[in-house]
């Protein structure tokens, strides 16, 4: 995992509330190796119209936010599936933030686990914020981890609270499982004692 | 010394999995089954790419549910077009062996979906931590599990650590606190529960369902309301077992027996929630006003009673909510103030973790005895145990005789990808779990409600209130 510094970077606003999996990253596409890359994936069938094209009212597909990397989205982000993919899509499009009041928990989650900082502030806060950003010329926004900090189109900044650990493993591109195992001794013994309280647990077939 | 203050079941599963804490107050929590399915290939991706070794295999199970075929099975593999989608089943063969992971696969008369075979094996217990490879992984809290889904980078995590590291989560009580009319399901009250809370309503939360509107249902009916729970955002649901849950576990494949058996009694016994237990949300439900319901927009809080009318964004005073409402109103191509009952629809499906065991199949064909279908209808069993069990009640002949197809089990047209889907404009009565925008297909449009709703709909054409066909006999 990359090591997340600041980013500064385009902001799209998404204002559409309970943006669910399937609307981030299509069940269909599921089945394609990660290897093909899944940038094309990115929202793919809300971005697109009927017939397939490209619609001019999706902000993703306007050129003032062609090369964003943070997203700002609405309550309730990610809600749904818990596909992966979802995130896959987003850090292959070149997504590194999220901002939204709410978020899925499992999207959190994978987020978390590959990468993509997720930001939670309250409703009011991030509904103005999609204006600025829509009404600003160059929308674009810093977002500085260490210090828990955007800094906005206008200049001005506004602090978030990031989890500890989240931050940490963010900062040092760490991978969980390695940080894990180093609790090899307590997982051990751990289930060594649930196995003798709940001995009918060990897995076997009648 | 003090008294220890009462317990829900939660809390008690968590703080007997507990391995160890965090500086940041997250814990490390054992998990005593994962359960896979196709779309692990990226879990199994990462274990290889990181040279991982699989801790407990024995504690794994898969299940080939998502990209199965629902028809001509003597083919095997063969029987899928696709190569893409071949490839998917052939995966998780490979990647199971590869690890000794238990498979319920292709051509095992146990094969189904993950959410049904799970229980139906025994392999599902009052009080484990169960995590899922899929967002309905919640159902298994209807034995008094926790059991939540969870992404593939968890999922290998779980393969190489046997842990997951958690925020304790939050908990909310629904209380349905009067049993549920007749002719009303447990598929009808989690609607009305999720329109009541709100598809974000339970984030970070696990919700417990109680109440005499949920001891009064069947283990299976459990499985239906506690399948849903991620659809108001919950974390996972759960019930306290009673006897009710200790008959259903007996017996089966990988329950514990003789001596075993009374031990694993006298613990699930300690498990319930005790009376005075705090959470710190509590929603208390009217199961006797609870309907037949039907969802009419793209969310699965949009839902309503079967008499009532399709709603005016305009009387929203909510603007996000109205715009919410607008959108939704134009995919699924609705008028506010249509009744609900003039909805025509294209097709059914009725199957999907949701709502495909042996109770959902008698009463859909209930309902479809004697009666002819008027539009394409599909059933398709949770398990090929189920669909066994169904031939030998008869239930196939009853809907083989009203026009409906008979298939194969899997997931099928609930997630749309195994081939089994809506064509774009379609509108379908469907007893799944989610009615976004484009989930049987692209362009599709999906109406959630019982299989009994869904039985009803596909003989009359449109939108039914199932109690007027019952009400004829």
């Amino acid at each position: 995992m990359d090591p997340f510094e600041t980013l500064s970077a385009v902001a799209v606003p998404l204002e559409q509330a309970n943006v669910n999996t399937d609307q981030i990253f299509p069940a269909r596409m599921i089945k394609k190796p990660r290897a093909v890359g899944y940038a094309q994936f990115t929202f793919h069938d809300i971005r697109r119209d009927d017939a397939g094209a490209l619609r001019d009212d999706f902000p993703l597909n306007q050129d003032k936010y062609r090369d964003a990397r943070i997203l700002v989205a609405g309550v309730n982000f990610g809600c749904g599936s818990s596909r992966e993919g979802a995130v896959y899509t987003l850090l292959d499009s070149g997504f590194r933030v999220v901002i939204a009041p709410s978020f899925g928990d499992i999207f959190a989650a994978n987020c978390l686990k590959n990468g993509l900082l997720t930001i939670t502030l309250p409703e009011a806060t991030v509904a103005d914020l999609r204006k600025e950003i829509s009404a600003a010329a160059a929308p674009r926004l810093t977002v500085n981890l260490e210090a828990e900090e955007i800094t906005r189109p206008s200049g001005e900044t506004l602090a978030f609270e990031a989890e500890p650990f989240q931050k940490h493993c963010l900062l040092n591109g760490l991978n969980e499982i390695d940080l894990s195992l180093e609790f090899a001794a307590e997982i051990d013994a751990f289930e060594q004692a649930h196995r003798a309280r709940l001995p009918w647990l060990a897995v076997e077939e009648g | 010394m003090g008294t220890e203050a009462p317990k829900t079941i939660f809390d008690r599963i968590w703080e007997s999995h507990v391995i160890t804490r965090r500086d940041d107050g997250e814990s490390l929590i054992y998990i005593d089954r994962l359960l896979l399915q196709e779309n692990s290939f990226h879990a199994f991706d990462k274990i290889r790419r990181e040279n991982r070794k699989v801790r407990n295999p024995g504690q794994a199970f898969a299940f080939a549910d998502h990209y199965v075929p629902t028809r001509d099975r003597a083919r095997g593999l063969d029987a899928i077009a696709d190569p893409e989608i071949r490839n998917m089943v052939e995966l998780i063969e490979a990647d199971t062996r590869a690890y000794d992971i238990t498979l319920f696969g292709l051509g095992d008369i146990r094969q189904g979906i993950l959410h049904v075979v799970g229980p139906e094996q025994g392999i599902t217990q009052p009080g484990l931590v169960i995590a899922g490879a899929d967002s309905h992984t919640s159902t298994h809290g209807a034995l008094g599990a926790y059991a939540f889904g969870i992404g593939s980078s968890e999922v290998a995590h779980v393969l190489a650590v046997q842990g997951l590291w958690r925020p304790r989560p939050k908990t909310m009580l629904v209380d349905v606190v009067d049993p549920l009319p007749a002719g009303t399901t447990a598929k009808d009250l989690i609607l009305a529960i999720i329109a009541r809370i709100g598809a974000g309503g339970a984030v970070g939360h696990v919700i417990e369902y109680a109440g005499p509107g949920i001891t009064g249902l069947s283990v299976e009916e459990r499985m239906t309301v506690c399948n849903m729970s991620i659809e108001a955002g919950a974390r996972a649901g759960l019930v306290s077992p009673d006897d009710k849950v200790f008959d259903y576990v007996k017996g089966r494949p990988y329950a514990p027996r003789g001596e075993d058996w009374e031990r694993a009694l006298a613990y699930w016994r300690s498990l319930p929630s005790a009376p005075g237990a705090a959470y710190d949300r509590r929603v208390e439900i009217t199961g006797g006003e609870v309907a037949p319901m039907v969802t009419w927009g793209t969310s699965p809080d949009q839902a309503l009673a079967v008499t009532g009318r399709v709603p005016d964004p305009a009387a929203e005073g909510d603007a996000d909510e109205r715009r919410r409402m607008e959108r939704a109103l134009t995919y699924m191509d609705l008028r506010p103030g249509q009744d609900l009952r003039a909805i025509a629809v294209d097709r059914v499906f009725i199957g999907s973790c949701t709502n495909s065991r042996i109770e959902d199949l008698r009463a859909a064909a209930a309902v479809a005895k004697g009666r002819q279908a008027r539009v394409p209808a599909m059933v398709v069993p949770g398990s090929g145990l189920i669909k066994r069990q169904a031939e030998e009640e008869g239930l196939h002949e009853i809907f083989l005789g009203a026009g409906f197809e008979w298939r194969e089990p899997g997931c099928s047209m609930c997630v749309a990808i195994n081939g089994d889907g809506l064509q774009p404009g379609e509108r379908c009565a469907s007893t799944s779990n989610r009615n976004f925008e484009g989930r049987q297909g692209r362009g599709g449009r999906t109406h959630l409600m019982s299989p009994a709703m869904a039985a009803a709909a596909a003989v009359t054409g449109h939108l039914s209130d199932v109690r007027d066909l019952l009400a004829e006999g």
